[in-house]
């Protein structure tokens, strides 16, 4: 029969089918041996003792073991702490920071949304050493500057309160922009008509800012926000080179709690513990998160 | 009318003036990371600190070389930060156009299933993904550095929501001319892309230049360390040259910023596009 073989047309089609799969199946296949595979094989992990590089496996036994240990409830505490205090007031801060920026008012925008997001530019290393270094409590360039003023020296990077403070002041300097700039874009999307509608009504600007702007920045609000808890919760480099996560523990957070049992004490088992336990957090708070921020229109 | 010019004008003036007060303090930091890479570890810890620049950065060169072997560092870093940024963006711009373009069975669940990459903590796979490497007989190598990240989800996240924007009847009209699947992707989607395909370049090479944890943990010998490793490294010593370590820091970050600037126009837009198209 003329028809054993596929019409011209009806292979291309044949072949059109398997096309979107060829597009994504690198992506795919990566993902699955070095993300997906991983993620499995560190639950197994997490059910096991590694000692001398021998797994033996001890149930649950690392999950109980988490939840009397003194130092993560050390780790937890810290990393909450810079949850609950910086990331709103960095986001309140990126808000105004994004308002201004789309202010008509402003000469020389692009200049300054550049500027505010160079920061995100730098390494986290990098900026971790610069920071470490002004903010040297002897010879720094900020103690300095307080002497100058009349203010006595301020223990920045050796005082726990102040080591914390310091890590908030770095990764508010590191972030601020970025999420600036996130809203900045969102808030470009609301109607001008809407705010010429208010000023009609009569409203001022605070009511212009609470009754437009903000709900306008909502679904940005909540991207920067899930953003920020996601990548607080996993804080690492920053303690790491600023503060060595003390003075006496003040900054340890969980990321670095959980590199230190996996790479500096091979125990693997209970990093993966950690790694799990936080992975809960992260998705428990991301859900709390869509509640509160997200679905209503 | 004037008054209300003169207070527009005013106000215009007061913003303008404290934005760039605000933006002077963000740049702190850079201005004295440049003038602290010119000094002495003994200038730069004493009183008052320098403010200006000194005469020291060759020295300071020569002592990162010696400590770290840095120059050999800047290469790796270079080598490994291009590499990836060719390879991941290959292949986080095949599964944007995919996953943009074609309706197929299973398309939502599989992206999904990507984006929980961008949820799922790192630290959960450093171990097990630390003994791949073992296991694969690759630490200490570069690809232990590359290979992992380059189904990178922001990336593929990036790249779907920029190939959206790609005009349907494009691509069906260069299906009509009997243009191949591979061969539309590459004459007909990718030269519109240009500036989505320079975000992404920026990102990744950004990141890569910038990840610190995983080479930290893969890299062993100091002459394939990357520029953050080594630094971090050198920051360990005993007697810390922070005269060096501040160059070694300059040139993490100068070059950066600078490339930054002049391709920025692309980043911002890409990345903007990206990060709230709904």
């Amino acid at each position: 029969m003329s028809l054993a073989k596929p019409l011209p047309a009806a292979r291309r089609r044949q072949r059109g089918r398997a096309a979107p799969y060829l597009f994504v199946l690198p992506a795919l296949l990566l993902f699955a041996a070095f993300k997906l595979y991983p993620i499995g094989w560190s639950f197994l992990l997490s059910l096991h003792r590694t000692v001398a590089g021998t797994d033996t496996f001890v149930g649950l036994d690392n999950y109980a073991r988490l939840l009397d240990d003194p130092l993560l409830w050390t780790a937890l505490r810290n990393t909450l702490v810079v949850l609950a205090v910086q990331v709103p007031l960095m986001l309140a801060l990126a808000t105004g920071l994004a308002v201004a920026l789309d202010s008509s008012l402003l000469k020389g925008r692009s200049v300054f949304r550049l500027g505010f997001f160079l920061p995100m530019v730098t390494g986290l290393v990098a900026y971790g050493i610069v920071f470490s270094v002004l903010l040297n409590k002897d010879y720094g360039l900020v103690n300095w500057l307080l002497g100058r003023a009349g203010a006595d020296p301020v223990p920045w990077l050796t005082d726990g309160m102040w080591a914390r403070i310091s890590l908030g002041l770095a990764l508010t300097w590191h972030y601020t922009g970025y999420n600036a700039v996130i809203l900045l874009a969102r808030l470009q999307t609301v109607p001008r008509e809407l705010y010429d509608a208010a000023a009609v009504d009569g409203a001022g600007a605070l009511a212009a800012f609470r009754h437009v702007t903000l709900p306008g920045l909502r679904p940005a609000l909540l991207l920067t926000t899930v953003l920020s808890t996601i990548g607080t919760l996993q804080l690492f480099d920053e303690p790491t080179v600023l503060t060595g996560g003390g003075p006496d523990n003040a900054t340890l957070t969980l990321g670095m709690y959980l590199y230190r049992h996996a790479f500096t004490y091979f125990d693997f088992g209970y990093a993966s513990a950690v790694a799990y336990a936080l992975t809960l957090l992260i998705g428990l708070l991301g859900l709390l998160q869509f509640r509160l921020l997200g679905d209503k229109p | 009318m004037t008054t209300s010019t003169r207070g527009r004008t005013g106000r215009s003036l007061l913003l303008t003036s404290g934005l760039a007060l605000a933006l002077a303090a963000v740049a702190v930091p850079f201005y004295w990371l440049a003038v602290g890479a010119t000094h002495s570890s003994q200038e730069l810890f004493s009183s008052p600190p320098p403010l200006l620049p000194g005469g020291h950065l060759a020295e300071n060169l020569a002592t990162l070389q010696e400590t770290a072997h840095f120059g050999r560092v800047v290469l790796n870093s270079l080598g490994i930060a291009t590499v990836y940024t060719l390879l991941a963006g290959t292949v986080c711009t095949l599964a944007g156009y995919g996953f943009a373009t074609y309706r197929f069975r299973g398309r939502d669940t599989l992206f999904g299933l990507l984006m929980l990459g961008l949820v799922v903590p790192a630290q959960i796979t450093l171990v097990p993904l630390f003994r791949m490497m073992a296991d694969l007989h690759w630490l200490g190598t570069y690809q232990a550095v590359i290979a992992p990240n380059l189904a990178l989800p922001f990336g593929i996240f990036l790249m779907r929501q920029s190939m959206a924007a790609l005009p349907k009847e494009l691509l069906d009209s260069g299906r009509m001319d009997g243009c191949g699947e591979l061969r539309l992707f590459w004459r007909v989607a990718l030269p519109p892309m240009r500036p989505a395909l320079a975000a992404l370049a920026i990102f990744l090479f950004l990141y890569q230049w910038n990840d610190f944890v995983w080479p930290l943990i893969v890299l062993r010998d100091d002459l394939t360390f990357t520029i953050p490793v080594a630094l971090a490294s050198l920051q360990g010593l005993d007697e810390t040259d922070y005269g060096a370590i501040l160059a070694g820091t300059s040139i993490a970050a100068v070059p950066m910023a600078v490339v930054f600037l002049l391709l920025q126009r692309h980043f911002v837009s890409g990345l903007l596009a990206g990060a709230v198209k709904e």
